[in-house]
């Protein structure tokens, strides 16, 4: 097994911890208000991503919003495309574009597709919503920080369901032998797939030992916890020998009382009365909430 | 006169030697295989820059992921496999990986078409073509010969975008030499005639080489075009030729579905429609046997193009 210094006692006095739940808060209103708005896409996906997202987004990634391109800027492949309101939520709210072109999600000529697609929007790395093929576009990037004698890391975001699709164990069998400990997988384990629990359709337990026996470093995490995924994130970063896996235990549909464990909520978007009524939930004010549900036909 | 069969290099040795040249060119270029480097002829490169080498294993898709995100970060991969399994299983990786974000990945395949020969239906590419084709954004490139493949999968990998070209494995006859300039995306007039007018690709361009000298003995007189870019079509060669000479034989190693004929016969039909046979392999799979004795059972000789030409041209109105 590979070896790795323990590192999630170093907790960076400089965080600021109530910054970073008040932007999660936003971030699961803008969920809210993009997906009653355009009235489809992912709502459970989305709000048990967000957590992880925040923590990468406003505390470790190297980037710069003003210069997507960068060529040393660390990497995220959101493999989960599905839940990408939440993806689109932080790199507006990082600087990337207007946050009002939020609110154009899913609508005709929106750089907002309703997979994220790199070539309409700044701040995308892949384009997906084809389940399975993150960590492979990962691997990639790792491997050209290596060629490129590069120090930037490549985060990749999944869900428990890609763990189905056969290409996440190449991926995972190609990146442990060639030992890329400058990638992280963050899987968002929110134990529901669009049929079902993930239990249920096809159960991928024992998850955190298949990582292992494929050679990666594995931590177990609440997905919900700033802490806790603040000193994954540490830990994973140490990482001198593999790739790390960080097993976000999540709740679908996480903030939103009646989406969550609500697999209705996996495709489906809010009503104009559910919007309203999650945004109350997310402590949104009054006017606010009237003015987004004025928006939703 | 009769037309000389000089072997040549096969079209994938031909990729070896143009990797290497660009290994030296390039320093984004890097090569990933999925460990049939040494019949898609990677291997070569492999030797000269095992830094910039990487066999990827036998698992196409990954090898497709790897490459979009190489690409993403300013490399220039070139992935190879046998043309049946890296567009069959990496299709779906192709088209999201690869097509849809438009990304710098040269696809080059080895093992096309039923030239494969011993190896059998398994091994033999007769649908890469069509999937190709129907991943918007990429070039398609299928070249006829060794000069021709080293020259066109070399002005790929400065080619904006995916470009997916298609070698074979079975030694090739020679049509060009050092000294020939190509052009992604502009066919060539290899013969010209009024009667009708032989388009080809790969293997089949020499194949319609040897039709026209038979017809030219029986007193027709062919046109031939070597069409070895598929997408973008040169449009303004094909029209001009279904001007002049009225009838087409599209000759392809390649099922008569989705490719060459479907392609040329789609332009025509609705710009200017004349009378097209196609010559292909039908809808069915091949099997275990010599290429050449391949080639006569499936359909793929001179001969049947001969018989395409007269058929096509007494369907002229």
């Amino acid at each position: 097994m590979p070896n790795q210094t323990e590192n999630s006692n170093k907790v960076n006095e400089k965080v600021d911890w109530q910054k970073l739940a008040d932007t999660a808060l936003l971030v699961r209103r803008d969920i809210i208000k993009m997906l009653g708005i355009a009235g489809s896409g992912h709502p459970g996906g989305s709000l048990s991503s967000t957590d992880i997202l925040v923590l990468l987004y406003f505390h470790f990634l190297k980037h710069d919003p003003k210069n997507p391109k960068w060529p040393d800027r660390d990497r995220l492949i959101f493999s989960k495309g599905h839940g990408c309101p939440a993806l689109y939520s932080v790199l507006a709210r990082s600087g990337y574009f207007k946050e009002e072109l939020l609110l154009t999600l899913r609508k005709l000529g929106s750089p907002l597709q309703g997979h994220p697609d790199m070539r309409k929007l700044p701040g995308i790395e892949a384009s997906t919503g084809s389940l399975g093929q993150g960590l492979s576009i990962g691997i990639g990037c790792a491997l050209a920080a290596r060629f490129d004698k590069k120090s930037f890391m490549t985060y990749v975001i999944t869900s428990d369901g890609e763990l189905n699709e056969g290409q996440t164990w190449e991926a995972a069998a190609f990146a442990s032998f060639r030992k890329l400990s400058n990638l992280v997988m963050i899987l968002d384990y929110n134990q529901y797939q669009l049929s079902g629990r993930t239990k249920d359709i096809l159960d991928m337990e024992p998850v955190a030992d298949k990582w292992r026996a494929f050679g990666w470093l594995v931590k177990e995490i609440d997905g919900h916890s700033h802490q806790e995924i603040f000193e994954a994130i540490q830990w994973a970063q140490a990482s001198k020998s593999a790739p790390s896996i960080i097993i976000a235990h999540t709740t679908k549909g996480k903030g939103v009382s009646f989406m969550e464990n609500n697999n209705h909520f996996h495709g489906v978007a809010p009503t104009r009365d559910e919007t309203a009524k999650a945004l109350k939930e997310l402590g949104e004010n009054e006017a606010e909430i009237q003015r987004i549900v004025g928006m939703i036909k | 006169m009769t037309l000389e069969r000089k072997m040549g290099a096969a079209t994938r040795d031909a990729y070896g030697k143009a990797l290497v040249e660009l290994g030296k060119e390039n320093p984004q270029v890097l090569v990933l295989d999925a460990d049939l480097s040494k019949s898609t002829r990677t291997d070569v490169f492999g030797k000269a820059f095992p830094d910039r080498f990487i066999d990827i294993g036998i698992q196409e898709s990954n090898l497709v992921g790897i490459a979009s995100g190489l690409a993403s970060c300013g490399k220039i991969p070139f992935i190879s496999s046998f043309a049946c399994f890296l567009m069959c299983k990496g299709y779906e990786q192709l088209r999201m990986g690869v097509a849809f974000p438009k990304l710098n990945v040269k696809v080059v395949t080895s093992h096309g078409g039923i030239s494969v020969g011993e190896d059998g239906a398994s091994q033999q590419s007769i649908e890469d073509f069509a999937l190709a084709l129907t991943l918007p954004n990429f070039t398609v490139i299928v070249p006829s010969d060794e000069f021709a493949a080293k020259f066109l999968i070399k002005q790929s990998a400065a080619y904006p975008g995916p470009v997916y070209v298609r070698t074979g494995r079975s030694k090739a006859p020679v049509i060009y030499n050092e000294q020939t300039r190509f052009e992604i995306g502009k066919g060539i007039l290899l013969r010209s005639g009024k009667d009708v007018t032989l388009i080809a690709n790969g293997l089949m361009v020499f194949e319609a080489l040897e039709a026209a000298e038979i017809l030219k003995r029986e007193g027709l007189n062919a046109s031939v075009v070597d069409l070895h870019t598929l997408k973008p079509l040169d449009e303004a060669l094909l029209l001009g030729q279904a001007h002049k000479t009225g009838a087409f034989v599209t000759a392809e190693e390649h099922l008569v579905f989705g490719g060459l004929g479907s392609t040329v016969s789609g332009l025509v039909s609705q710009n200017f429609p004349i009378p097209v046979e196609f010559v292909g392999v039908n809808d069915t799979y091949a099997e275990s046997g010599p290429p050449d004795e391949l080639f006569k059972k499936y359909g793929l000789t001179a001969n049947h193009i001969v018989q395409a030409a007269k058929k096509v041209i007494s369907r002229k109105s």
